[in-house]
């Protein structure tokens, strides 16, 4: 589909295509309500809890006041809805912002000001400098020479940095009254929202006929939301306006990510379902049979004598699903969400994951998976910018068999390069030419300094290398470079530009030096792709040794080639090139296979070697990472020598004889097949041992491998922990996260750069490093960091603690609703089942609502163990990713101690206030008494340590019980009029309440004491360690510091060794779970615990964490 | 080399952006004082025995108070129906508006009984908790409110067309046992039937109006026989009976205070009670009691908070001696370097086995 736009001319296509109006928002004022409540009735438990809403508004069937799930559902949704409304409010008011402003327009020959959302598509519009582009434009003109303007697009993909962007050649050199003037049509494709491509062509019409077609890309366009800049005008014909815009494309809200703590909750919950409809089943037919055997007996209940109406078998089961509605607690969610937002809030005020050097707090933008970073368990990271620096150096080089910067480890203090560029050796000239000629660096003069503004940083230290050699370049326009060499200026037309892309990986500019008039192609690249079309009677072999021993020094590598071109061949082949670049289907496709027409033969003149320094602290957090369990791949555009050489340095694999690495390498199917083959015999046969096992694969062989292979390349995947994969492109990155997911591991992936955005969106967890490659991977991520040695505290303190809080509120929620239902059910036994509530409304309401949602919630602040015994035991983490913290098991245990807590509050009632006591309203207050004390205890006891916040959370709450049902039983005609007073001054209330505590918190105590002593797990000892580290260091042995103590407790970091073997006998409640022994890789686990060295194990982590 | 990291610093410098970097404070950072109980041996051991030495005197309070309250029971519901046996004889019986449903039952007293002395009457097997009936009743029409509101009040709404006051099946069972008491054959015992209801509902939850349109008042064959009939000449908060009544029990075998007999009893006393056997609970098979009972300062009599008590403070001892032994037998103190051997040595163990 293609659109045709005529400029300047609104008569030719009336109201085709939208006005530029604006519109992000969601909801207008009509749809608001019917929308925001369909989507929020979407989900399953919304659902069910406005059937049990509507079901309650049935008198005969409703067992409490209607206004009791009513009431928190409304309050629930409006809450929701005030959120939505507020946020769309606000788009609203930033998009009529946008929509009134005024803009410079064209129409009809006269340059008229009008508001933007009035812009049509063909008008011409005029911008200054520092305007915001109101619409996607097609460059016509700007103030500068050579039709060149400058925009900065940190809103569409968060570079700052700043672009050029050129009008088409047509239009370059006319004057703005003819610009008033211009006729003409752009056929270009319907909107889409790639914004990195725009396959589009123009045709100007009588008079401004240049020549017939002219083709078009990203570069001649300004998109909505840019900003201009160094520019004093630039005017532009509008393309794509309103929404159809490119950047109003691509919005549009990602899928939202469910955490596996999401899944867990979400299968107990269906359980719990499944359990009620269970109860509500025998109960109902209990209750039935109860009804029909008693109910003429039972004359003061005046059942009717004449059989009654077809749904009173009906009656029964519905009301005691109303009455075990509850069991699925209404404000799990509620909760859950606070907390969660907590975690976030935690993640983005953390001080020691804020970057000083370029003042960057980490910033968790996903608010809602903090628990999964505890539960990762694969890290598939990139290379450059996020475990390196991106701060690119050139450090070597090799020209013409000469390698430079051998002995002083600097290239650019090598006096005989240096002394070769003063006596003009024609190679290093050529060379050097190259290197500051081909690239897209412009320099930009400011205060007199000449700045170089590159996209690339790889391409900006060429440019800087080489004006260190003198070669400067100081002018960039569309048409052509200015270099400045030893006070010479050199003067280059470009011709054409072979642009980079990552499936070519080299570049080439064809340019025409002006001084000779003699066409040359510059072409820097990979040396797998310059190599091959090398002139082949030249002799490489100097070269590629040197960039082999380049790639094992870790430095980042490129061969500089070169081609003289003959003007006829040239012209010959500019043709083809043309018309590829204005095809507007496929056109990279089409360039590509003319750029390789050209690009043979080539003039090898040798390499450049460039570092990329690796972060402060990545082997350290890698190192830590990985002794928590956590399997780290390396994906990486780089080179494999490179990528290996990064790898060893940075800890993913152990050298020799410990580590070892394997190669998948193959360029056909039966070389990769029998490859992987011979790769995974090897791992099959060491997988008892407990080596160091990494693989290593190449984008081809991998290419391969997932497409004819990908069963056996999935269980090399589960087999080996590490893996470093070079040269693979985005897509693939994406492909392998997804590998690793359908194996059922929690992935994290991170990077920093455009390239890596779809892997952190496909990863369960996407971290972005907010570096030198532009924001693009930060956006796109659930969780930014500044630097990568952040992701150890990520996943360690915030992951852990996340998952470990949200593992207690999720089931304590459950078992806290469950009480009280089976109170409930025990209460229907003696009331004839017929489904009387004990409880009234509001005792129901506040119960599920404040009383036992405030005191779990101050589980936020709450740690089991102290952050740095964490940082230094990072086994601990095995925990959370094995799930031992929420899991069936878990939950029935849970789910056994609400059955025992409900029993004990119903037996020690009903038999406390028996015979003259039992009137409802007071042994209900009771039951309900009984509850909420036993809260104040199983909070408190589930928790490991107590701030103030956690100690007015729980015994405010109770504190605040009392107060508010004192408030309700003095209402005259409420139900609970004097109740509470009543109650209160029996003696027997508080020796009946002291009984449920003690005898329902006494054997759960005396259990957990005898598994936190006797059958202690990892967590447990380590808790004992700490204390003990505390009594050293306040004790009168001063002289020992806790240091020293923690370091000869560092032993028993083994010892969850053992109690993985003890856990299945003494450890009921935290066995693995199915998915995870299921898991081939997970089983080996226990093998990384004997540490090679305990002193260095323990003790550099903790000092490290001193020194910050 | 770094012109363009220079140049991007110092176009920093001059905007004099602020600074991200979050702001401190013990909250933001989770580094909140805390204290970090651990259950360690002496204090879990210390927790058992305290509970232990509190729960047995509170116990042996409790049961003290219990056994000190002196109580008669008697059960009336066979005796009365004049040894009739199979239930239809009973029921036939009590629904027989034109029997004499006198019965004379005798007590004696055991023990002496210091005034006041409670009389209750005890029904088993009546499901005052049922669904159908803890609701059916008007708070607003009893509070007097608007007297003709019977929302809620069904089946017992309306008679002969006409709202019931006080409407509901609660109202409409209104038990009517009557009992008076004579002490040794001829000394009359008086009953006070006043302030056997709660202050508060006599006072706000039943207004000061006149019962009217009651069905068991005008009885007829038609209607089903409820429980009693009222006073019609006496307002509602006068009721007590009724008062006492509408507090509806929570489990089906409860007791309702009859009145307060303000004599003391003395051992060996006879009381004899003349009995009017009126309230039908034959056909669902429910007992009725007659309750005399003195009252301690926890209620009546109950012993199972006493026992109860007892059991949980023996066993609390009994669990922190186990928990002792076990402690001096198997001793775990916090960083023990035997405990750390155990480690290793299971480590071993563990490993070899691999």
């Amino acid at each position: 589909m293609k659109r045709f736009v005529y400029i300047n001319d609104g008569d030719l296509s009336p109201g085709v295509y939208c006005n530029n109006k604006i519109s992000n928002t969601k909801y207008t004022l009509l749809n608001f309500l019917p929308k925001n409540l369909w989507e929020q009735f979407s989900r399953f438990m919304n659902k069910y809890f406005l059937l049990i809403a509507c079901l309650q508004l049935w008198p005969l069937i409703t067992p409490v006041n209607p206004a009791s799930t009513w009431g928190p559902l409304i309050l629930i949704f409006a809450v929701s809805a005030t959120k939505e409304a507020w946020d769309d409010y606000g788009r609203y008011q930033l998009d009529k912002q946008a929509n009134e402003r005024n803009i410079w327009v064209v129409k009809k020959g006269v340059k008229t000001r009008v508001q933007a959302q009035d812009v049509q598509v063909g008008d011409i519009l005029w911008l200054r400098d520092k305007d915001e582009v109101p619409c996607d434009l097609v460059l016509l003109g700007t103030s500068e020479p050579g039709g060149v303007c400058f925009v900065e697009t940190a809103a569409i993909d968060g570079e700052t940095d700043l672009k050029t962007r050129v009008a088409p050649p047509p239009c370059i050199g006319l004057t703005s009254d003819l610009l008033h003037k211009i006729k003409g049509v752009i056929e270009c494709p319907t909107p889409d929202k790639d914004i990195r491509r725009f396959d589009a062509n123009m045709r100007l019409f009588p008079p401004f006929i240049d020549n017939d077609f002219c083709s078009l890309t990203i570069n001649n366009t300004l998109l909505q939301s840019c900003f201009l800049r160094n520019t004093e005008w630039a005017c532009g014909v509008a393309v794509y306006t309103g929404n159809e815009t490119k950047l109003g494309l691509s919005k549009g809200l990602p899928e939202p990510k469910l955490t596996a703590v999401d899944h867990m909750i979400d299968k107990l919950t269906g359980a719990i379902f499944l359990f009620q409809i269970i109860v509500v089943i025998i109960l109902g037919v209990a209750g039935n049979a109860w009804r029909l055997s008693e109910s003429q007996k039972i004359w003061y209940a005046k059942y009717s004598l004449k059989s009654s109406s077809w749904y009173e078998f009906l009656v029964i089961p519905l009301r005691f699903e109303l009455l075990c509605s509850i069991m699925i607690p209404i404000s799990i969610k509620v909760s859950l969400d606070l907390v969660k937002s907590v975690y976030s809030k935690f993640i983005d005020w953390d001080l020691q994951m804020y970057d000083e050097k370029t003042d960057t707090p980490a910033v968790a933008t996903n608010t809602g998976i903090s628990e999964d970073l505890g539960q990762v368990e694969y890290i598939l990271t990139d290379k450059t910018g996020t475990l390196t620096e991106n701060i690119m150096a050139f450090k070597r080089c090799c020209i013409n068999r000469i390698c430079y910067g051998e002995t002083t480890g600097d290239a650019l203090a090598d006096p005989t390069l240096l002394r070769a560029v003063h006596e003009h050796v024609p190679e290093v000239i050529k060379f050097l030419k190259v290197m500051a000629v081909c690239n897209t660096v412009v320099p930009v003069k400011s205060h007199g300094i000449l700045l170089y503004k590159a996209q690339s940083q790889d391409e900006e230290a060429l440019v800087q290398a080489a004006a260190f050699l003198h070669m400067r370049l100081i002018n960039r326009t569309a048409s052509g470079v200015d270099v400045d060499f030893l006070g010479s200026m050199l003067q280059f037309e470009i011709l054409d530009v072979l642009e980079f892309t990552s499936d070519r990986k080299r570049m080439s500019v064809i340019v025409r030096e002006l001084r000779s008039r003699k066409i040359k192609m510059l072409t820097k690249g990979a040396d797998e792709t310059i190599l091959p079309i090398v002139h082949p009677e030249q002799q490489c072999r100097p070269v590629i040794d040197a960039v082999e021993r380049y790639s094992q020094m870790g430095l980042r590598t490129m061969c500089v080639a070169w081609r003289d071109l003959e003007e006829e061949e040239y012209s010959r082949w500019s043709v083809k090139f043309k018309e590829a670049s204005s095809s507007v289907t496929d056109r990279e496709w089409k360039v590509a296979e003319v750029c390789q027409l050209i690009e043979t033969n080539l003039e090898l003149l040798g390499a450049t070697a460039i570092e990329d320094k690796l972060q402060e602290g990545v082997p350290e957090t890698i190192q830590t990472l990985r002794k928590a369990g956590i399997n780290f791949w390396m994906l990486t555009g780089d080179k494999q020598s490179t990528a290996i050489q990064i790898a060893r340095s940075c800890n993913f694999v152990l050298p020799e004889p410990e580590g070892q690495l394997l190669h998948v390498q193959g360029r056909t199917q039966q070389e990769v097949q029998m490859s992987l083959e011979r790769v995974l015999r090897t791992l099959r046969m060491s997988s008892t041992e407990p080596k160091d096992i990494a693989f290593v694969i190449d984008g081809l062989a991998l290419e391969i491998a997932l497409k004819h292979n990908k069963e056996d390349f999935e269980e090399l995947a589960m087999l080996s922990k590490t893996a470093i994969c070079c040269r693979v492109t985005p897509t693939q990155k994406a492909q392998l996260v997804e590998l690793v997911k359908r194996c059922d591991y929690r992935t994290l992936a991170i990077g920093d750069g455009g390239n890596d955005v779809r892997m952190i969106q496909a990863a369960h967890v996407g971290v972005g490093i907010s570096g030198r490659e532009g924001l693009q991977a930060a956006r796109a991520a659930d969780f930014s960091l500044g630097k990568f040695r952040f992701l150890k505290r990520l996943i360690l303190v915030h992951g852990r603690y996340s998952y470990n809080r949200t593992a207690f509120l999720s089931q304590y929620s459950v078992y806290k609703s469950l009480l009280i239902c089976f109170i409930q059910i025990f209460f229907s036994f003696v009331s004839g089942v017929s489904g009387t509530s004990l409880f009234n409304s509001f005792s129901l309401m506040a119960y599920n609502v404040v009383y036992t949602s405030i005191p779990v919630m101050t589980t936020v602040t709450d740690k089991d163990l102290r952050e740095e015994t964490v940082l230094q035991n990072p086994q601990i983490l095995y925990f959370c990713q094995a799930g031992r913290l929420i899991n069936p098991s878990t939950f029935a245990g849970w789910f056994g101690r609400s059955l025992y807590h409900a029993a004990v509050v119903f037996l020690v009632t009903i038999h406390v206030y028996a015979n003259e006591k039992c009137e409802l309203e007071e042994m209900s207050m009771v039951a309900f008494s009984g509850c909420i004390w036993l809260q104040a205890f199983v909070v408190p006891l589930e928790m490991n340590m107590f701030t103030s916040i956690q100690v007015i959370g729980i015994f405010g709450n109770l504190v605040m019980f009392y107060i508010v049902n004192f408030a309700v039983s003095m209402v005259k005609w409420g139900g609970m009029h004097t109740i509470m007073y009543r109650i209160c001054s029996q003696p027997a209330y508080w020796f009946a309440v002291l009984l449920i505590v003690v005898i329902g918190m006494g054997p759960v105590f005396a259990l957990k004491y005898f598994r936190f002593v006797y059958r202690p797990n990892a967590i447990n000892v380590l808790q004992h360690f700490e204390r003990m580290a505390e009594l050293a260091s306040s004790g009168t042995a001063a002289t020992e510091s806790p240091l020293r103590s923690l370091e000869k407790g560092s032993i028993p970091l083994s010892v969850s060794s053992p109690n993985a073997e003890l856990g299945s006998v003494y450890e009921p409640l935290l066995c693995d779970t199915p998915s995870s022994s299921l898991k081939r890789g997970g089983v080996t686990y226990s093998t990384d615990f004997i540490p090679s060295s305990p002193s260095t194990f323990t003790l550099s982590p903790y000092s490290r964490f001193k020194k910050n | 080399m770094s012109a363009n990291g220079a140049s991007t610093s110092d176009a920093g410098v001059p905007a004099k952006k602020e600074s991200k970097k979050p702001k401190y404070s013990k909250f933001t950072q989770q580094e909140l004082p805390a204290c970090k109980p651990l259950l360690t041996p002496g204090w879990v051991i210390a927790i058992f025995m305290i509970v232990g030495v509190i729960f047995i005197p509170i116990g042996a309070v409790t049961l003290l108070a219990s056994n000190g309250v002196v109580e008669i029971v008697h059960a009336y519901h066979n005796e009365c129906t004049r040894n009739l046996t199979t239930r239809e004889a009973k029921i036939a019986y009590i629904e027989n508006d034109q029997l004499d449903k006198t019965c004379n039952v005798q007590l004696r007293v055991t023990k002496d009984m210091d005034a006041p002395v409670y009389v209750y009457y005890q029904l088993d097997n009546f499901y005052q908790n049922h669904r159908r009936y803890v609701k059916s009743r008007n708070d607003q029409q009893l509070r007097g409110d608007s007297v003709n509101e019977t929302t809620g009040c069904k089946p017992e709404a309306t008679y002969n067309g006409q709202p019931i006051l006080p409407c509901g099946l609660i109202a409409w069972s209104l038990f009517n046992d009557t009992y008076v008491f004579t002490r040794g054959g001829t000394q009359g015992l008086f009953v006070n039937k006043k302030g056997i209801s709660w202050k508060s509902d006599r006072e706000d939850k039943f207004g000061s109006i006149l019962p009217s349109n009651f069905p068991n008042n005008q009885r007829d064959n038609t209607s089903l026989i409820g429980g009693g009939a009222l006073n019609l000449s006496q307002p509602l908060n006068e009721q007590e009976d009724l008062i006492v009544w509408m507090r509806t029990a929570a489990l089906p075998t409860f007791r309702k205070l009859y009145g307060k007999i303000e004599d003391d009893l003395k051992q060996g006393d006879t009381i004899s009670v003349q009995i009017q056997n009126n309230y039908n609970t034959y056909t669902f098979g429910g007992g009725k009691k007659l309750v005399l009972s003195t009252t301690s300062w926890l209620g009546g009599k109950n012993s199972f908070l006493g026992i109860a008590y007892l059991t949980v403070g023996i066993l609390s001892i009994f669990l922190a001696l186990v928990f002792f032994l076990v402690h001096l037998r198997n001793p775990r103190p916090l960083g023990d370097p035997s405990y750390l051997s155990w480690n290793r040595k299971a480590q071993l163990t563990s490993n070899s086995a691999h």
